[in-house]
């Protein structure tokens, strides 16, 4: 009885332990008279081992809590309510297109100050933090570009704080629209996954305004401005626990100026 | 719903390895396991009765990382060809020479091609079949199988020290 030829395939299937017995005893037999292809069998099979020893490690590490399956689950289960999230917003965007320009002037004052600030802050949170494909537009590597790019069209200079003191790592910014102008938006992320904004751009109104705490549903906010630069910080955390990184941001930025 | 725990769960770590291997950036590789934990979960019902789940959450996941790799490589950014696997290796290596081996295998295992990295990863690290890694990749066994072979070729001679010439020109191309 003639032995099918060996293929690079069998040699492979060798090194992952693929083959039924008889083969694998065929492949053996070939590899004991041919040296090269055994040599190279064997270093195909120490990378395999290589491999597996060196990856081992990460599938130990503990699992983020982003990627928590009970919390998924939980959150799986309130579209049902967001339905009529929906249903309410369409009817006020009817409500909207045909009151609007009445309503205009009256019922929706300018926010110029850090509340205004604070409240684009918001937006651009609930847009952009929520992206997982593309929060940021300049990655925390292209830093330089990012700052460059933000300072240029804030005409001040603007670099990102580095949180990382205090567990949060810069994922990247971009620049942001806002009623009054561009804006600088930095995005971190923080221990659990959960993601941090600061949010920054000139002010005309409140030049120099203390740092007010704020809530959002079940985002905070602390904003602030200093020397006519607005700042708003907002998390996916009450207030008052994000106030020091608030305090973080601002002696930074003073550091800075000074 | 309960079966989504039992047979999701601890399939996570092999999950996150992957993608992280495979796109070399370990959040961004979380973000895309979270959006795959997100789509099983939405299409749970939808899965075809016989279709392995394992298989099945691997090729949700390789098609997310696959389309961010291409999403990067189309807007211009700069691959690094860095870290995964490094610190968590670096760390538990027992000596000197042992470190550089590792950095050199991690260094060489992030020039391959990724259609080459991943087969290599599936088969060798994550222990699917190679009719399964074919399922996750979407291509026929065959060229799963020259994919592995070409993948090893070349890791086992980058690791010889020798030159591979096809390897750079792929990087280039990339950026």
């Amino acid at each position: 009885m003639s032995v099918r030829p060996i293929s690079e395939d069998d040699l492979h299937a060798y090194v992952d332990g693929a083959l039924d017995a008889d083969r694998e005893a065929e492949v053996r037999n070939y590899l004991a008279a041919h040296p090269d292809a055994a040599s190279r069998v064997s270093d195909y099979a120490a990378q395999r081992e290589a491999l597996r020893q060196a990856l081992a490690p990460i599938a130990e590490e503990p699992v983020p809590s982003a990627l928590n399956l009970d919390r998924l689950l939980a959150e799986r289960r309130k579209p049902q309510d967001r339905s009529w999230a929906i249903a309410a917003a369409c009817a006020f965007l009817a409500v909207g297109t045909a009151g609007g320009w009445i309503a205009r002037g009256f019922n929706m004052p300018a926010q110029l100050g850090v509340s205004g600030l604070s409240q684009e802050a918001v937006d651009n949170y609930r847009v952009y933090a929520a992206d997982r494909s593309y929060p940021v537009e300049f990655t925390a590597q292209d830093r330089g570009q990012l700052s460059q790019w933000i300072s240029v069209r804030l005409k001040r200079p603007v670099t990102p704080p580095d949180l990382t003191s205090a567990g949060f790592r810069l994922m990247g910014g971009r620049l942001a629209a806002t009623p009054h102008g561009p804006a600088g938006l930095f995005l971190y992320s923080g221990p659990g996954g959960g993601r941090l904004e600061v949010f920054v751009r000139p002010m005309r109104v409140d030049q120099n305004h203390r740092m007010t705490e704020r809530a959002y549903g079940g985002l905070g906010g602390v904003d602030w401005s200093d020397d006519g630069m607005g700042y708003s910080l907002i998390g996916a955390a009450p207030a008052k626990e994000l106030h020091p990184l608030a305090d973080e941001v601002r002696r930074q930025v003073q550091s800075l100026g000074a | 719903m309960n079966d989504v725990k039992r047979l999701v769960e601890p399939l996570i770590p092999a999950l996150r390895r992957y993608a992280g291997v495979l796109i070399r950036d370990r959040d961004a590789a979380d973000d895309l396991v979270q959006d795959c934990l997100e789509r099983a979960i939405s299409r749970w019902g939808q899965r075809r009765a016989d279709s392995d789940t394992r298989t099945w959450l691997f090729a949700i996941l390789h098609n997310l990382a696959v389309s961010r790799l291409r999403q990067k490589a189309r807007r211009g950014e700069h691959l690094a060809l860095e870290t995964v696997g490094d610190s968590a290796a670096l760390s538990q290596a027992p000596d000197q020479e042992h470190r550089l081996r590792h950095a050199e295998l991690m260094r060489a295992l992030a020039e391959l091609p990724e259609d080459q990295r991943s087969v290599l990863l599936l088969v060798s690290v994550e222990d699917l079949t190679y009719a399964e890694a074919a399922r996750v990749v979407g291509a026929p066994i065959g060229t799963v199988m020259s994919r592995l072979s070409r993948g090893r070729e070349r890791l086992r001679r980058a690791m010889a020290g020798e030159s591979v010439p096809a390897a750079r020109a792929h990087l280039r191309r990339v950026k």
